[in-house]
């Protein structure tokens, strides 16, 4: 049962982490953070690699490949796609830079 | 079990979570913060194979690297446009993962771990909803399918029936974890995520997508407690969390409730308009006219909308200001929180443009300076400075705050036709007198109206 408590305690801080570190964010960047907090939950690929290779049958592991598949999409295009969005925003004058290259 | 090194590695990733989250609010952190989440990511399926030693090793890698192919193909193609869509597609397939994750953990689970269960038919139904909601959200905005609320007669009654066959089927499976009861629970999942956003209007969609990814994000914490894995349970957890935050933001900004979003149409109260489109006279002028407004105006500002984007017209606008400014006309652009298809996105689709994000001022900040600007350039935009929200209880978008465009002397309109925006409303700002109509493609427009600007 104990470490069942501690799992709750995780849970529970982690929510109030969460609440925290985007209280403030500008609406300017809405997009990209909806975007990269989707990908960090791609990382149930971790759970996809686990349950699949403790796999004995094959159906199981068919459909764990297939979870293996999907969790890679979310966490790699997630990540992939913020990038491109944020290696766009630039500040005051980066287009001058950009101009005299 | 878990070595401790690797629950140590587990931590650092789950801290470059954190940091990522926390670097991605402001726009000049925004980028390293996330680079330092793909590490985490990475360091996290590292340990991950260190430390389970999996067996099915080569076809695992081959599953791994036909994901990073279709995931990285996808994102590099896509449109900016089209982001909206695409950041719902990758919800869905997470959210998709994770019940299937969950589905396959039920032969796992003895019969005295309640705790395990409950939290399993919760990652496959959440799972569920989530998956089959996104893609339906996917079909909205790609227009698929129509991006009015659908509805019919019995389906309040069939949502909540099938909620409480959910509670009962989650409840079956908690006491006899049978894969075969995990199914069905899936199968009713992904018919309670098509209910919940059919009736959801297109305009109000990107609201869904934050939701459902607050969604996939308590899933994936759910699954983590399944597996006893703390990673999965902190970086679901920050999600869900910063997620029902994001959300919550969102709908605040458009002046509506999340529940209202959702239900509105299914309670019958505020279902779009009918779009009347009447033939009211309006004033419309050439280019050249318009070009004259601009040049000799002193204080302009640009209202930008999704049809610029659809026109692909955002670096025209861009010389338009620069031409404007090197005349010595003070020049902003005014951003409504959800212009575009998404809070946030018209940020991202003038930042493409290489606009420095300084010169794009939001809402609040701008709404005081409208009454001393002397022209409004609203380029493809519409519901986000349609007085009708401040004026009509009945309009759908009445109680969103909009850009006060109507306060300044003139008012131009870029507009492909007199046909009403995303929320299919008519905008009584067009008929003012003070207000001109440029008809026409957005990028036409703007290329017309440069070149008369150089000659004016």
């Amino acid at each position: 049962m104990s470490e069942s408590i501690a799992l709750l305690t995780i849970f529970v801080l982690a929510a109030f982490v969460g609440v925290e570190v985007i209280s403030k964010v500008s609406s300017t960047l809405h997009t990209p953070l909806m975007s990269g907090a989707n990908a960090i939950h791609g990382v149930i690929l971790v759970g996809a690699i686990i349950v699949t290779g403790a796999a004995d049958s094959a159906i199981v592991v068919a459909v764990g490949l297939l979870a293996v598949v999907l969790a890679t999409v979310n966490m790699v295009g997630g990540f992939v796609v913020t990038d491109r969005m944020l290696e766009m925003f630039k500040g005051p004058g980066a287009r001058k830079k950009e101009l005299h290259k | 079990m878990i070595p401790t090194w690797a629950q140590i590695g587990y931590l650092v990733s789950a801290v470059c979570f954190i940091v990522a989250l926390k670097a991605l609010s402001s726009p000049r952190s925004a980028r390293t913060g996330n680079l330092i989440g793909a590490a985490g990511a990475v360091l996290a399926v590292i340990i991950t194979f260190a430390a389970y030693k999996p067996d099915h090793l080569a076809p695992i890698l081959i599953a791994l690297a036909i994901g990073t192919v279709g995931g990285v193909v996808g994102s590099r193609r896509v449109q900016m446009t089209q982001m909206p869509q695409l950041v719902a597609l990758f919800n869905g397939v997470g959210g998709g993962a994770a019940a299937l994750v969950a589905l396959l953990e039920l032969g796992e689970i003895s019969s005295d771990a309640t705790v395990s269960a409950i939290a399993t038919a919760f990652t496959i139904v959440v799972g569920a909803v989530s998956f089959s909601g996104s893609v339906v959200t996917f079909a909205k905005l790609q227009e698929l399918m129509t991006t009015r609320p659908v509805t019919f007669p019995g389906l309040p009654v069939l949502f909540v029936a099938s909620l409480l066959g959910g509670v009962a089927l989650a409840v079956w499976l908690v006491s006899d974890p049978r894969v075969w009861v995990g199914v069905l629970l899936c199968l009713l999942g992904l018919a309670i995520g098509v209910m919940l956003v059919l009736p959801v209007g297109g305009a109000d969609v990107p609201i869904v997508i934050s939701l459902l990814n607050a969604f996939t994000g308590l899933t994936v914490a759910a699954g983590g407690y399944v597996l006893g894995n703390t990673l999965l349970l902190v970086a679901g957890t920050l999600v869900g969390a910063a997620g029902t935050l994001l959300t919550k933001l969102m709908a605040d900004a458009m002046g509506r409730s999340v529940f209202n979003i959702l239900f509105g149409a299914v309670r019958g109260g505020s279902t779009l308009g009918g779009g009347t489109a009447s033939d009211r006279p309006v004033i419309s002028a050439g280019p050249e006219d318009v070009a004259i407004l601009l040049g000799y105006a002193n204080k302009v500002i640009i209202v930008p909308g999704y049809g610029l984007a659809v026109a692909q017209a955002q670096h025209t606008l861009r010389d338009l200001v620069e031409e404007l400014q090197g005349r010595g006309v003070k020049v902003d652009y005014a951003i409504h929180p959800v212009a575009g298809r998404m809070p946030g996105h018209m940020n991202v689709l003038l930042a493409e443009a290489q606009v420095p994000y300084d010169q794009l001022r939001e809402m609040d900040d701008i709404n005081g300076d409208f009454k001393t600007t002397d022209v409004v350039l609203v380029v493809g935009a519409n519901d986000v400075v349609n007085p009708a929200a401040r004026t009509t209880p009945s309009a759908p978008i009445y109680g969103m705050p909009i850009l006060n465009a109507d306060e300044a002397q003139r008012v131009i309109f870029l507009k492909r036709s007199m046909r009403p925006g995303f929320a299919g409303i008519e905008n009584e700002l067009l008929y003012d007198p003070k207000t001109t109509l440029l008809f026409g493609d957005a990028r036409d427009s703007l290329t017309k109206l440069l070149a008369a600007l150089k000659t004016v």
